[in-house]
């Protein structure tokens, strides 16, 4: 409770309390997470429950359109799924993916960025390279490739084992910039004079690493990952997109605008824009946030 | 009694004897630099922050002037505040800065330029970050001399040869072409002072100039500031916090204090015969390479915060002559002997 | 015999550029002699002061001194046993316990994220001295109170500290596993002056009342006065005058410590001329032969240019000068 004292009436917190910006962003950020963790009791309707899914429902217009109706306010997509639900079922997938592959590239990111700083010599060089390597790799074309990979391997696969194969996909690319940015900061801190006296003091260059180093260069992997959040949400999307991406059965965001884009030029434009709103929104107010907290954080970390 | 007399002083009759050996100008003779009640704040969020409270001293023209302070006293604001060079959200909120009677303090941007380096050169502390290193010391120096005299380039590159002569570079015709990375700390440091005195100055603010050098640099770059601004008849104002440096190079010293000048005088009084307790005890609290001593006087406690600066004399917590009085009035500059001291003990109406 | 003895320690580091680099360009090797044959003793309960310009090497000596470099030639020892051989074994962990040190930068030598109470207490739970919380917190207190700091200031961090308390709180935790040696890095280099004098005052006081023994490194002669038994003036990586205080202040010797001495600025001597220095710390990647002074110096004759004086005991000091030897000067 103190903590949460501290952080509120620290420099970060005054600057959180007068920017409209960030508190907005932060408060559709939370609606969203909050529509998509508790999609089971928020939603009107379970759209991925087959028994209740009514052809006679389906391409239904949002509710302020002549022939809508008030039971589905933004419409219903071709198998008669209401579309407000779709999208807070498929904003859990994706904000699911999302955060999951960005925890996952922080973790591996960071250990291998306090590796490379601390150690040095080859290590840094082996490690350097190896991000080298995988920078010139775009994300798309290694995701493509191990879902396509994926699926030669585990044709049968069920729904969580292609959301698995995603998840690793986008962290494949992801933990990088993590790496670099914690490498470049533990080089700072190793020479600092608190780090000599652990050393002096006689403790292991791993538990310097975990105990010393690593709450001071966590700053700007809090914003990157906060940032990447957003990009990791439209990889997704994108890929979800383009097929290789969350299963049908269990759409995302993503495949929830792939099957709408068939419909578009139908006229039953809703199927497609309103995923699309929802992702530009969850995007915008994340990058908003991050935007936010490298401003707030940045002049502290001078 | 070695109480460098500047020239004007040396001159003016002895009116009174307070006149003749105190540091209040005689009347005659009108200062290069007057400051008087500045005032300088920085509004945070926890409310407005006093860094200078009203400030009030003259530099005399040719006179060399030492500000000394420990950290947070506000001595390198004043420089700033006096070159104009306060970095926002700190301003200028009273008082004024008078050079060669005219109002600086006032200025906007464009006429400030033209009074910085023309008027007042600055050296600051680093001698690496004042020379921009993607141009050579040559072109730098004839930047500056071209804006603010009117010469033509090869008047300006003999000149700037002449000025890096002057400040001890050897070789100069060939050094003036070469790159800041290429000459060692103390020669950059020369390099700086001759900048500062490429136009002309008739002030110097000098920020900590030799406190990244080596000591037997330090020596070196102290002789020169003196020889060349005497020369020039250039005075300065010697901001550090090395009270060494300023026994050897200043005629005048004001000891600063939380934002407030403590005390103002002949530097050989104010180090041998301080009236004011916080300079006694600064220079009691100096290691002193000539003397052995058991324990170093220590004055308790520490310089107040800005936002913490207690009520009438700001030093009347720490100070063992604390009375009634200092607890509620702020002393304004009281004349002590040869030097004037912000103290009620020196008050002419008997202590309360 | 002295507590610590140092015998021709010398540490190199190799700043040669890149191996790719170098094949290229066919350029050598490149070693950097930070310290090149140091020798001294210090006693216990005394102060040794290590005095020099940047460039000198003592902040080298300091570091070799609590194990965070290996000497490439020479040797250390401690209370009769080659430290640097206990501090790769098993043992190493108990040397540390004797021997700690102080760093110069109060802001950069506390974990910026740690409590001031884990601050201190890091050395006493990484030795297993003290495994119980608070017997542990009662320690913590106790050493804060020996450094003239409050016994509720173990719960703050160290940003809500000045830099003079920020310095005292290192010294509490150099203290904290009751250290026989400490190895004091330009500690006041950067407080201001009255800060300064409070926290020297402590050293000498702790020094008094718990036998401690400091190495203690300033490039500032007046400080090295106040605080020092015996004085070592080093240049380039070399020890050139070694002696007790009052010898090498009355009666410096060496052309350098007389260089040093006289370009100091003074307070209270004042008025008086000076012979300004002649040049500079040459480049330590290059130092000159033979002396490494010789061209700065005034007495310098060939056999300086040619040859490293050695050090040597002239009159109750150590001196390496060929002028001083040949009583020239």
């Amino acid at each position: 409770m103190r903590r949460l004292q501290r952080i509120w009436n620290s420099d970060v917190g005054y600057s959180f309390r007068t920017s409209p910006v960030a508190m907005g962003a932060a408060l559709v950020a939370l609606l969203c997470v909050f529509s998509a963790v508790f999609a089971g009791w928020v939603a009107p309707h379970n759209p991925f429950d087959l028994a209740t899914l009514d052809l006679a429902d389906a391409r239904l217009p949002p509710a302020w359109i002549a022939d809508g109706s008030a039971k589905f306010v933004l419409g219903t997509d071709d198998q008669g799924r209401d579309i407000l639900s779709a999208l807070m079922y498929g904003a859990r997938i994706s904000l699911a993916v999302g955060f999951a592959s960005v925890i996952l590239s922080v973790i591996i990111g960071v250990a291998f960025g306090l590796l490379a700083g601390f150690l040095g010599g080859w290590v840094d060089a082996a490690l350097m390279r190896l991000c080298d390597v995988m920078l010139s790799f775009p994300a798309i074309l290694v995701a493509l490739l191990i879902a396509g990979v994926g699926r030669a391997v585990f044709p049968n696969a069920p729904d969580n084992l292609a959301l698995g194969v995603l998840i690793v996909s986008i962290t494949l690319t992801g933990w990088v910039q993590y790496a670099r940015t914690v490498r470049g900061s533990t080089m700072v801190e190793r020479n600092k004079e608190y780090v000599q006296a652990a050393r002096v003091t006689g403790v292991t260059s791993l538990r310097i690493m975990r105990r010393h180093v690593l709450p001071n260069v966590m700053g700007p992997v809090l914003v990157l990952a906060t940032i990447q959040v957003a990009t990791a949400i439209i990889t997704e999307a994108t890929l979800s997109f383009l097929g290789v991406g969350a299963p049908p059965t269990s759409p995302s965001l993503g495949t929830l605008i792939r099957i709408g884009n068939d419909y578009l030029f139908s006229g039953e434009w809703w199927i497609t824009i309103f995923p699309g709103l929802m992702l530009i929104i969850i995007a915008l107010s994340v990058n908003l946030l991050g935007d936010w907290l490298r401003d707030a954080l940045n002049p502290r970390l001078r | 009694m070695n109480t460098k007399q500047h020239p004007a002083s040396a001159d003016a009759p002895a009116a009174a004897p307070s006149d003749r050996q105190s540091d209040t100008m005689p009347a005659a003779a009108e200062p290069l630099l007057r400051v008087k009640d500045l005032v300088v704040e920085f509004p945070t969020r926890a409310g407005t922050l006093r860094a200078l409270d009203k400030i009030s001293f003259d530099i005399a023209p040719g006179e060399v002037l030492g500000v000394v302070g420990e950290s947070g006293a506000g001595k390198s604001l004043t420089g700033a505040a006096i070159i104009g060079l306060l970095e926002p959200p700190g301003r200028i909120a009273g008082g004024e800065i008078v050079l060669e009677g005219q109002r600086i303090d006032n200025l906007d941007h464009e006429a400030m330029r033209h009074i910085r380096g023309r008027r007042i050169g600055a050296i600051f502390q680093d001698p690496l970050t004042s020379l921009n290193p993607l141009y050579s010391i040559g072109r730098q120096l004839i930047e500056t001399i071209r804006t603010h005299l009117p010469m033509s380039e090869k008047a300006a590159r003999a000149r700037a040869i002449e000025l890096l002569q002057d400040t001890g570079i050897p070789a100069a015709e060939q050094r003036i072409d070469h790159y800041p990375h290429q000459f060692s700390g103390g020669m950059r440091q020369r390099v700086v002072i001759a900048l500062a005195l490429a136009a002309e100055p008739k002030l110097i603010v000098a920020d900590e100039p030799t406190t990244a050098l080596d000591v037997s640099i330090q020596a070196q770059i102290i002789a020169l500031l003196k020889k060349v601004c005497k020369d020039r008849g250039a005075a300065v104002m010697l901001i550090t916090h090395d009270m060494g440096v300023i026994a050897e190079t200043c005629d005048r010293v004001a000891v600063m204090y939380a934002g407030r000048i403590a005390e103002i005088g002949p530097v050989h009084e104010v180090i041998n015969h301080p009236a004011h307790p916080y300079s006694a005890g600064l220079m009691a609290a100096i290691p002193d390479i000539t003397i052995d001593r058991e324990n170093l006087h220590q004055i308790d406690g520490a310089m107040p915060r800005l936002n913490a600066i207690p009520p009438g004399c700001a030093f009347n917590p720490r100070c063992e002559h604390s009375m009634d009085r200092c607890g509620r009035e702020r002393p304004e500059l009281l004349a002590a002997g040869p030097t004037r001291a912000a103290c009620w003990l020196h008050a002419v109406d008997a202590a309360t | 015999m002295a507590l610590v003895q140092a015998n021709d320690l010398a540490m190199s580091f190799d700043v040669s550029p890149p191996w790719l680099n170098r094949v290229i360009e066919r350029t050598p090797r490149l070693l950097l002699h930070a310290v090149d044959g140091v020798s001294f003793e210090i006693e216990k309960g005394k102060t040794l002061a290590l005095v020099g310009e940047s460039g000198c090497g003592k902040s080298t000596v300091a570091r070799l001194l609590v194990g965070l470099y290996e000497p490439t030639r020479g040797s250390f020892q401690f209370d009769g046993a080659n430290a640097h051989a206990t501090y790769q074994s098993a043992a190493g962990l108990q040397l540390r316990r004797r021997i700690q040190m102080i760093f110069q930068d109060p802001y950069a030598s506390l974990n910026p994220r740690w409590v001031v109470e884990d601050i201190i207490g890091e050395p006493l739970t990484e030795h297993g001295l003290i495994t119980d919380k608070t017997a542990l917190r009662t320690r913590v207190e106790e050493l804060l109170e020996s450094v003239g700091l409050a016994a509720q200031d173990r719960v703050k961090y160290p940003h809500q500290f000045s830099g003079g308390q920020r310095q005292r709180i290192s010294i509490a935790r150099a203290l904290a596993t009751q250290p026989e040696f400490l190895v004091c890095d330009e500690p006041t280099s950067a407080l201001d002056v009255s800060v300064q004098a409070q926290v020297l005052n402590i050293m000498k006081d702790l020094q008094r009342r718990l036998g401690l023994t400091y190495l203690f490194i300033s490039h500032n002669l007046a400080v090295v006065r106040h605080v020092s038994d015996q004085v070592g003036v080093m240049y380039l990586g070399r020890l050139v005058e070694l002696a007790n205080k009052q010898e090498l202040f009355a009666n410096p010797r060496h052309p350098y410590t007389r260089m040093l001495l006289d370009a100091i600025p003074k307070m209270h001597d004042t008025g008086r001329a000076r012979t300004p220095v002649q040049g500079e710390v040459p480049n330590p990647l290059s130092p000159p032969t033979g002396c490494a002074f010789h061209p700065r110096c005034p007495h310098a004759n060939n056999r300086c240019h040619d040859e490293r004086p050695k050090m040597q005991m002239i009159a109750g000091v150590r001196i390496a000068c060929h002028a001083v030897e040949e009583n020239r000067i």
